[in-house]
């Protein structure tokens, strides 16, 4: 059971949330290729570690934010509010 | 005909290694007191060089490796396993092959497999205990039954077996099913020819036909790095030294994109926590796989007399190998409400497999960006019943250099094309 704490509410179980997938993904012009425009839609990092991603507390105040996850341990390394870049992690 | 050729080979093997199980062999060792069973296959030494490396010693990758051997000629053919033989997704899994697919490129590759299963025990000499007691896929109101009307009728156009069930006709199959549950069971589809294997027998069964072709199965050797050299790939590194080889195939299930990561590409993965638990034994009480997307639940009954049974993905990215307690509650409580009388058995174990998802849950299969480098990934929740075909059409890929025609859709440039395989309802839980 993760434990996640909403930057809004407090520390509440991983039920109440939804995870969102990668955070910090830009969305390309309309002029792209299709190569980059698939890279976009469908390719991701999904990195053995750290893992910068989005999570809305759908059972609580309904707010986006982001969060700093280990996909190996579930250690939670931080927690960011939206639009801020990511934080300096040793990773 | 696929008999014939099954106990041909069958026969080859057991004169090449002179090892082969019938019941005159169990009677003798057993006399013997079963001294002098041989190991299933050799221990080898990692060589400087292969002329092809499979890196992932799991089904996909000892099926490949058997292939590519028997059908294919290919000598000097090296299956590297990180950890144990088997040990991931392989032994993770529920044990379920069918063919009950929408679209007609995924019913085409499946029930290729599913024939291949069907005479897996005599092609390998190796008891996979096939049990084709159907998988019967559930509907819990009016509208569902119309969806799986449509989905039971294109696999019988796809030339599958499928039949529509009432509810009624359910009650009979499974005496213990409540029909009036929360959500009420309006009727379902079967597949009678689907069913469960052992499922350790599958890796056990290639690695020894592999090895009796020749095929070094290295365990213990984990793979760091590819070696590539104008956009081709000539050999792996790895934590028992470097290899050379004139082709590499991917075959490592969750740890897809860490792999393609290393090769300089990258994949519509997301790698997710996949869970399963048993109960403890009891005596037959259940002679079909039942599944439904609406509770979320899918249960068989195993020969040692567990219910296995499990549900839907840990819902974020994960590698750990572990699930969580929420999902457990979740299936539990769905297998409950459908079967009441399941309430008073134990649970006994529970565990997971890292499984790589892809957008259209439909596999990955093909060449990659890298020349030489072959990839058999994005199984997601469904690559143990794809064990055969799967190790059939890569095997026909890396020896030709092309994709194996039932494959030629699966391939990684489909996303650009746009040309999606969405099979996202035939896993028969959402994940």
């Amino acid at each position: 059971m993760l434990r996640i704490a909403c930057p809004y509410c407090g520390t509440r179980d991983e039920v109440e949330y939804h995870c969102g997938g990668d955070a910090h993904i830009v969305r390309p012009g309309p002029d792209v290729s299709d190569a980059e425009w698939s890279d976009y839609l469908f390719n991701r990092e999904n990195p053995k570690g750290v893992q910068l991603e989005r999570w809305c507390h759908v059972f609580g105040c309904g707010q986006w934010f982001n969060v700093a996850r280990d996909t190996l341990t579930h250690e939670i390394h931080a927690v960011y509010p939206m639009g801020q870049p990511a934080p300096e992690l040793d990773r | 005909m696929m008999a014939e050729v099954g106990v041909a080979l069958a026969g080859s093997v057991r004169c090449r290694n002179m090892k082969g199980y019938s019941a005159s062999s169990l009677v003798r060792n057993a006399l013997q007191g079963h001294r002098y069973w041989k190991p299933l296959w050799r221990n080898p030494k990692l060589k400087k060089s292969y002329a092809v490396v499979i890196i992932g010693g799991g089904g996909h990758g000892l099926s490949t490796a058997y292939y590519l051997a028997k059908k294919h000629g290919v000598r000097n053919i090296a299956v590297l396993e990180k950890g144990y033989l088997g040990g991931g997704n392989t032994g993770r899994n529920t044990q379920v092959t069918r063919s009950n697919y929408f679209w007609p490129q995924s019913a085409a590759f499946f029930d290729h497999s599913l024939r291949l299963y069907e005479n897996l025990s005599h092609e390998l000499n190796f008891n996979i205990m096939l049990s084709q007691r159907g998988v019967l896929t559930l509907a819990h109101s009016h509208h569902q039954m119309e969806s799986l009307r449509r989905w039971a009728n294109a696999i019988r156009i796809n030339g599958i077996d499928s039949e529509l069930m009432t509810a009624g006709d359910i009650k009979k199959l499974v005496p213990l099913i409540n029909l009036h549950a929360r959500y009420p069971v309006h009727g379902g589809f079967i597949q009678r020819r689907a069913g469960i294997s052992r499922h350790d027998a599958v890796a056990w069964g290639y690695a020894r036909a592999a090895d009796t072709h020749g095929v070094d199965i290295i365990q213990q050797c984990e793979v760091t790095g590819f070696d590539v050299a104008d956009g081709k790939v000539t050999g792996v590194r790895t934590t028992l030294g470097n290899v050379s080889a004139d082709k590499v195939c991917i075959a490592v299930a969750g740890n897809t994109s860490v792999l393609a990561a290393m090769a300089g590409f990258r994949v519509p993965i997301t790698s997710m926590a996949l869970q399963a638990m048993v109960s403890e034994p009891v005596k037959p009480c259940l002679d079909t796989m039942l599944t439904s997307s609406v509770i979320h639940m899918y249960v068989s009954q195993s020969d040692r007399g567990e219910l296995v049974f499990g549900g839907g993905a840990d819902p974020y990215t994960s590698y750990a190998q572990r699930g969580g307690i929420p999902i457990v509650e979740e299936t539990v409580a769905a297998l409950l409400e459908l079967i009441p009388a399941f309430s008073s058995l134990r649970l006994m174990r529970q565990w997971a497999g890292t499984t790589d998802i892809t957008p259209d849950t439909t596999p990955i299969m093909g060449k990659t960006p890298v020349r030489n480098l072959y990839i058999s990934g994005g199984w997601g929740t469904g690559g143990y019943k794809a064990i055969p075909a799967g190790g059939d059409t890569m095997a026909h890929t890396i020896a030709n250099d092309d994709p194996h025609p039932l494959i030629a859709d699966f391939g990684l440039e489909r996303f650009e094309r746009g040309a999606l395989i969405d099979e996202g309802g035939a896993s028969g839980v959402a994940h």
